[in-house]
């Protein structure tokens, strides 16, 4: 703010001004070169064109000639696994492998933004294990060859553990190149004692209560899957011609004034405030949340149906240790682990016999513990029972890169307003 | 000998100014450029084409965002200027010994993060927070009345968040005005309005002008602000970039909205300057 001595006006001017035509000279060596560097300039891309599944000898290839090396970078999201670490600390215990975990994952976009010009180059990203959800970016990820196909002759804890369920997820026929980290559901959160009783997506629409108290996602896809339910239409089976009348529907409740915002991870804060009284949410925040700040949230999955997201363990193709990686990967679906894992993030667990692992250990303990435990053991957000699964529908799986921006763009402009 | 040193000497002298504009600005700037008239899609790689539709089908799919934005950035500029004159006047003037330590606590508050601040700012505003809970209670304002989400809190932020940098500019100007100006004028029987209306206030017009370019500029192309205390109905320009760069990869819109934005701010910049007078420019120039 201090104003510049340097500058005195004659000394500028005889910087700048045209003297010797040295900006002809420019310019004309400028023009020429122009259109050539403009177009140097380019994003290289990765695409293949049939990416969906790998070719059969991909993972022999892949995996041919990978050796263990005892060290794992592990990229992985905030408050998604118990800060102590002790899965990770029992893990380099039993193989040996340090660990780095790093929760450097906050959101998809920006993610997928920061990685993709490092993989597009065929350059370590310093991560061999990341945890990603399937959504657009996943595939985007999967589409630009970024991730390395699995070898499932060295998942043998996840053949014989992994929920049905997990082995055959729409975004990743076979899984081919993820298997799931936790998944958990889009419902809707409400604070009874302002609201009553909530049981469908329509009280979202037209419950006089809620008006100017509803928040939604500001995720596209989110806000897509519940404008897509409440007009009856699974997300998975949905057309364009679908998602344009889900766009309307989701205008109207906007138009309405029922929804007070778009949020993103701030809806619990924004419902913990008493901002929003109903909220689009994910189960296994709302669980969190009324557990550590005692307050009594209401989770339902609403009765025209809710969705089902996975977070996914990947190889990004450029890691440098991808056997310890996939050694990790095998880890989390040992019983005990994917138990204790649970425990703590409250997400769906994707190995159901963790159910029974996790009500032995509480059988052992006593007090406050116990009952905690339990809860956990006992959750339907947790271990959802056939019920629960039968009212979810999966993301819609998107086979081209334009059909993904042509859903973006129906539902983007409600967001943006 | 010491003519050529002579006439080499400014061009040495702007050498690291001009190779930190090159590669920080320029070289930026034509990647941008060049992006900006590309076309394909992330995972396919984006090529260049000179597609220059971009630009307008970006215009006409956000040009209520940038109007917005440029809106909340003039209504806060005025606030700002209305708000930070007094102040740096009353330090300039009337802050005898303790000048600096109030200028100190002007800028105290930039030793916390900008979004931290921010987001405090939500909590204080919020529905049922410290401010309308309590006049809710007293039934002073009706249960649905809120301020979060509304055009009202976003350029509230943008004007806390920028003050600092309009006060400092005006106090600079205030502060260099020779006292015996001000005497002079009281000599020749003006009084304290028309002191202030012919002597101190074009004096300090510089200041105010600095002061503008530092938070007219920021203010309208912010995403922080809209983001975390406004709503869908107050989404500004900056938001819009952002999600398209980080949200869509879509790089072609994004560079071309910079682009677009950029021209609208210089415009505005240029047009300002124009009325108050280019001869002003340059004084600020020569400070």
């Amino acid at each position: 703010m201090s104003a510049s001595n340097m500058s005195d006006p004659t000394f500028l001017r005889g910087l700048t001004q045209r003297r010797f035509g040295r900006r002809d000279a420019l310019r004309l060596s400028g023009l020429a070169g122009l259109g050539g560097a403009l177009a140097a300039c380019g994003v290289q891309g990765q695409g293949t064109q049939a990416p969906a599944s790998a070719e059969p000898d991909a993972v022999a290839k892949f995996w041919n000639g990978k050796v263990k090396n005892g060290t794992l970078n592990f990229a992985g999201w905030p408050l998604y696994m118990d800060p102590k670490r002790p899965e990770l600390k029992k893990f380099t215990a039993k193989t040996g492998i340090k660990v780095n975990y790093q929760e450097v994952i906050q959101e998809m976009g920006p993610w997928f933004a920061k990685v993709q010009p490092q993989l597009s180059a065929g350059q370590s990203i310093g991560f061999d294990l990341m945890v990603i959800t399937n959504s657009f970016q996943f595939t985007q990820f999967r589409d630009s060859g970024f991730l390395a196909p699995l070898d499932h002759a060295q998942l043998p804890n996840y053949a014989k553990n992994a929920g049905a369920a997990y082995k055959k997820e729409a975004f990743d026929p076979g899984n081919a190149y993820s298997i799931p980290y936790a998944s958990g559901m889009t419902g809707i959160a409400y604070d009874e004692s302002k609201t009553g009783k909530i049981e469908s997506l329509a009280d979202l629409w037209t419950n006089p209560k809620l008006k100017g108290k509803v928040g939604m996602f500001s995720d596209i896809q989110e806000l897509g899957n519940f404008g897509l339910m409440k007009i009856g239409v699974d997300p998975a089976k949905s057309t364009e011609d679908d998602w344009e009348k889900a766009a309307e529907e989701l205008k109207k409740q906007k138009d309405d004034g029922f929804v007070r915002n778009y949020y993103d991870q701030s809806y619990i804060e924004a419902l913990g405030s008493g901002e929003v009284w109903a909220t689009q949410a994910w189960s296994g925040d709302i669980f969190q949340k009324n557990l550590s700040d005692n307050t009594d949230f209401k989770f339902i999955i609403p009765s025209e149906g809710g969705t089902i997201w996975t977070d996914n363990f990947t190889i990004p193709i450029t890691a440098k240790n991808p056997v310890d990686a996939i050694m990790a990967m095998d880890f989390f679906y040992e019983v005990a682990n994917a138990s204790s894992l649970a425990e703590y993030i409250n997400y769906v667990c994707p190995v159901p016999a963790a159910q029974a692992d996790m009500r032995a250990r509480a059988a052992k303990l006593s007090g406050d513990a116990k009952d905690a435990l339990l809860d956990v053991a006992d959750s339907k957000l947790v271990y959802p029972t056939q019920a629960e699964y039968d009212k979810l529908h999966y993301y819609v799986a998107f086979e081209a890169t334009s059909e993904q921006q042509k859903f973006q763009k129906t539902f983007e402009p409600i967001v943006l307003g | 000998m010491n003519r050529v040193k002579r006439q080499i000497a400014p061009y040495l002298l702007v050498l690291p100014g001009g190779i930190w504009l090159l590669i920080f600005f320029a070289v930026p700037m034509f990647a941008m450029l060049s992006l900006s008239l590309q076309e394909g899609d992330i995972v396919h790689g984006y090529r260049f084409t000179g597609h220059w539709q971009t630009y307008t089908e970006a215009i006409s799919a956000y040009q209520e965002q940038i109007i917005r934005s440029l809106i909340y950035g003039v209504i806060a500029t005025i606030l700002l200027i209305a708000i930070a004159f007094p102040m740096a006047y009353w330090i300039a003037f009337y802050g005898g010994r303790r000048k600096g330590s109030y200028l100190f606590l002007v800028l105290l508050p930039f030793f916390v993060s900008f979004v931290l601040r921010t987001i405090s700012w939500k909590q204080i505003l919020t529905d049922e927070g410290p401010v309308l809970q309590p006049l809710r209670d007293l039934g002073l304002i009706s249960q649905a009345f809120h301020i979060l989400g509304t055009p009202y809190a976003v350029i509230l932020g943008l004007v806390y968040n920028f003050l600092p940098f309009m006060v400092l500019p005006i106090y600079v100007a205030l502060e260099r005005i020779d006292p015996r100006v001000v005497e002079a004028a009281r000599d020749l029987y003006a009084n304290p309005a028309t002191t202030f209306r012919k002597v101190i206030f074009p004096l300090a017009l510089p200041g105010v002008f600095a002061g503008v370019l530092m938070t007219f500029i920021p203010a309208s192309s912010d995403f922080v602000n809209s983001e975390v205390l406004g709503s869908s109905d107050t989404t500004m320009i900056g938001q819009v970039i952002q999600t398209q760069f980080l949200e869509n990869s879509d790089y072609p819109t994004a560079s071309a909205l910079s682009f677009v934005l950029m021209l609208v701010l210089l415009i505005g910049v240029f047009s300002y300057a124009r009325i108050l007078g280019t001869e002003d420019v340059m004084k600020v120039a020569a400070r």
